[in-house]
């Protein structure tokens, strides 16, 4: 039984080590993560540059703690249960698996999750407004409203706006009904077209030549996989084709708004700097992530009939194909 | 190491230890390395979360993820007896498809239980706290298993099942249906297995197609570390030992997450981890070789 002995002391040595590390006055930001990966980790990086911004040193004012569970979700969850019992000032969980493990493991310790992209589907929050209880947070669900209205920019004309999906992606479903929302507000008429396999993506493209003034492609495995297709059916019709993720516009649509991750951090920061200075979780509603990174590509729009305006390429992060 | 965090691994460790004996029953008894595991510990986290979803009281919910999971094995078995693909590679198929299976299942690759009712939550309102009463729960799960296991595993029935693991053309000499018995086997094995997946969506409150990476290290390490730990010949300690082995993996986890402490990043974890569970491993072997030498310079 020495073994087990051996690990009760090492445990023992453990809690010592990370209890004398905690003194009254810092405050203490838990961090976790599903697994280390470059927008997760800017994500990261992004809240300790606001908690630095808000007048919290690391080192000084502030401890950081930060634990990665390496992609193992029982490993996540032994994290969430760590910091449960180290009683930090604020958990920041950073992905949907994470943020769940958390909020099962805590009801008292404030919460805020980030780089979910639907909270009250993975039951985080109640309501986005009036979240309740220990939790609120920053969701990165595709900047829909973003989306419209960058296409009634580049397409002033536009008043039926196509939309091409499978309707059997659930991510693709709930984006459809926040871009039905978000079109009505502009009044904008939504023509959907649905493609259950990547071949049917071309057929559908073509249904909504002559119904749509403009095509949006929300980020559908289904349809992105078949991008070139739709593209081609875009430049033949004259039809511009938008996508609602970035890495798209280099394969063939006109502009995208995306995310900088790191500014997706910096705003989850923000919630964590209101809830230290002794907000009460439960009244921060959920925001939004903004999209910051702009792509643009010309040659398409010109293939596809429609000019950038300059104001839209003045402000792109990336113009492709130049 | 506080409380919560604590008891938190040795309710995982618990949740895990379901695993280990499923192992176990695979590994060291049928003989049969299986990878299946990987997909049908999510398997019965799928299965568990979208009936309870649906309203389906919590404790069938758990069972019939367990029966989903024995399919899983009778599949794998299938294609080792039957078909005569290598066992590992017959696992692996079922693995890599159990994946597609459960996005299936769930209809999207997570499915959150936070707020729905569990096998727990009657025992919440108890005056417990939440963090000891979910390892209790757990607990009495693994003790009723581990006591059901040990009288299977000594019935006539589990002696031939034994028998086939050690040798199955002996076995079959004896008049053993050495197939039947694998497929048995294998069914129980991947039940526990989603039994486990069941109760850790359940605990964790949620059920996602990524919970499987790595089940099989964990369940093996478990055994093993149990073996090295707690070496018996009876059959209930062995399966304690299983459970044993389990819930040291997690505090070897949970030790391996303050490393921080000693300059090691969170990057480190799973290199922490498993240096760990090699020095758990090493040690008895070299207190062993100490003893011996001690015993030959005293002659």
């Amino acid at each position: 039984m020495t073994i087990t002995r051996l690990f009760l002391a090492a445990a023992t040595a453990a809690v010592a080590l990370t209890s004398a590390a905690a003194f009254a006055q810092t405050k203490t930001v838990a961090i976790t993560a599903i697994v280390e990966h470059p927008a997760l980790d800017a994500t990261r990086d992004g809240v300790i540059e606001a908690l630095k911004a808000a007048g919290y040193t690391p080192g000084d004012t502030l401890k950081v703690e930060y634990q990665s569970a390496q992609g193992n979700p029982a490993t996540a969850a032994q994290i969430a249960r760590q910091f449960a019992g180290a009683r930090p000032d604020v958990i920041v969980p950073i992905s949907t698996p994470s943020a769940q493990a958390v909020v099962a493991s805590t009801r008292e310790i404030p919460v805020v999750f980030t780089a979910v992209t639907d909270p009250v589907g993975a039951q985080l929050v109640r309501s986005l407004e009036k979240p309740g209880a220990n939790v609120t947070g920053v969701s990165d669900m595709a900047p829909v409203a973003e989306h419209v209205a960058l296409i009634r920019e580049i397409v002033p004309s536009v008043k039926r706006l196509g939309v091409l999906y499978n309707a059997g992606e659930p991510n693709s479903v709930s984006l459809v009904k926040a871009l039905k929302d978000e079109a009505q507000k502009a009044g904008l008429t939504v023509v959907e077209a649905t493609a259950t396999k990547s071949a049917d993506a071309q057929p559908a493209a073509r249904s909504l030549v002559g119904k749509a003034d403009a095509i949006y492609v929300p980020l559908d495995n289904t349809v992105v996989s078949a991008l070139e297709s739709v593209v081609a059916v875009g430049q033949q019709a004259k039809l511009p084709v938008f996508s609602a993720d970035t890495d798209s516009v280099a394969r063939g649509t006109v502009a995208s708004i995306g995310f900088d991750y790191r500014q997706v951090g910096r705003q989850t920061g923000e919630a964590v700097v209101r809830i230290l200075k002794g907000e009460k979780p439960g009244d921060v509603p959920v925001t939004f992530a903004k999209g910051t990174d702009l792509f643009v590509n010309p040659k398409s729009a010109a293939a596809m009939g429609v000019t950038i305006p300059e104001a839209v390429t003045k402000r792109a992060t990336k113009v492709v194909g130049q | 190491m506080s409380e919560i965090a604590f008891f938190g691994a040795v309710e995982i460790g618990l949740v895990y230890a379901l695993v280990a004996l499923g192992v176990y029953l695979s590994f060291r008894v049928l003989d049969f390395p299986d990878l299946t595991v990987d997909g049908s510990f999510p398997l019965g986290a799928a299965v568990c979360a979208t009936l309870l979803v649906a309203g389906v009281n919590p404790w069938i919910a758990s069972l019939v993820a367990a029966l989903a999971g024995s399919m899983a094995g009778l599949v794998t078995a299938t294609l080792n007896v039957r078909f005569k693909i290598l066992h590992l590679l017959a696992s692996i198929l079922t693995m890599i498809a159990l994946f597609s299976v459960n996005l299936r299942v769930m209809g999207r690759p997570n499915v959150a239980l936070l707020m729905q009712d569990t096998v727990l939550t009657p025992f919440y309102g108890l005056g417990l706290p939440d963090h000891v009463v979910r390892p209790l729960v757990v607990l009495v799960v693994v003790v009723v298993i581990v006591l059901l296991l040990t009288r299977f595993l000594n019935s006539e029935f589990g002696l031939a099942m034994r028998a086939t693991g050690v040798n199955a053309r002996m076995a079959r000499a004896q008049g053993v249906q050495t197939d039947f018995h694998i497929y048995a086997g294998m069914a129980l094995s991947n039940g526990l297995c989603a039994l486990a997946g069941a109760l850790f969506a359940q605990t964790n409150g949620f059920a996602d197609v990524t919970t499987g990476i790595g089940t099989i290290v964990v369940g093996l390490a478990a055994v093993i570390v149990g073996e090295t730990v707690l070496p018996a010949r009876a059959m209930l300690w062995a399966l304690v030992g299983c459970v044993v082995g389990s819930i040291l993996y997690r505090l070897a986890v949970q030790l391996a997450l303050s490393a921080d402490a000693i300059g090691l990043q969170a990057s480190d974890l799973n290199l922490v981890t498993a240096v760990l569970v090699a020095v758990a491993l090493i040690l008895p072997r070299m207190r062993l070789k100490a003893a011996s030498k001690k015993r030959e310079a005293a002659r």
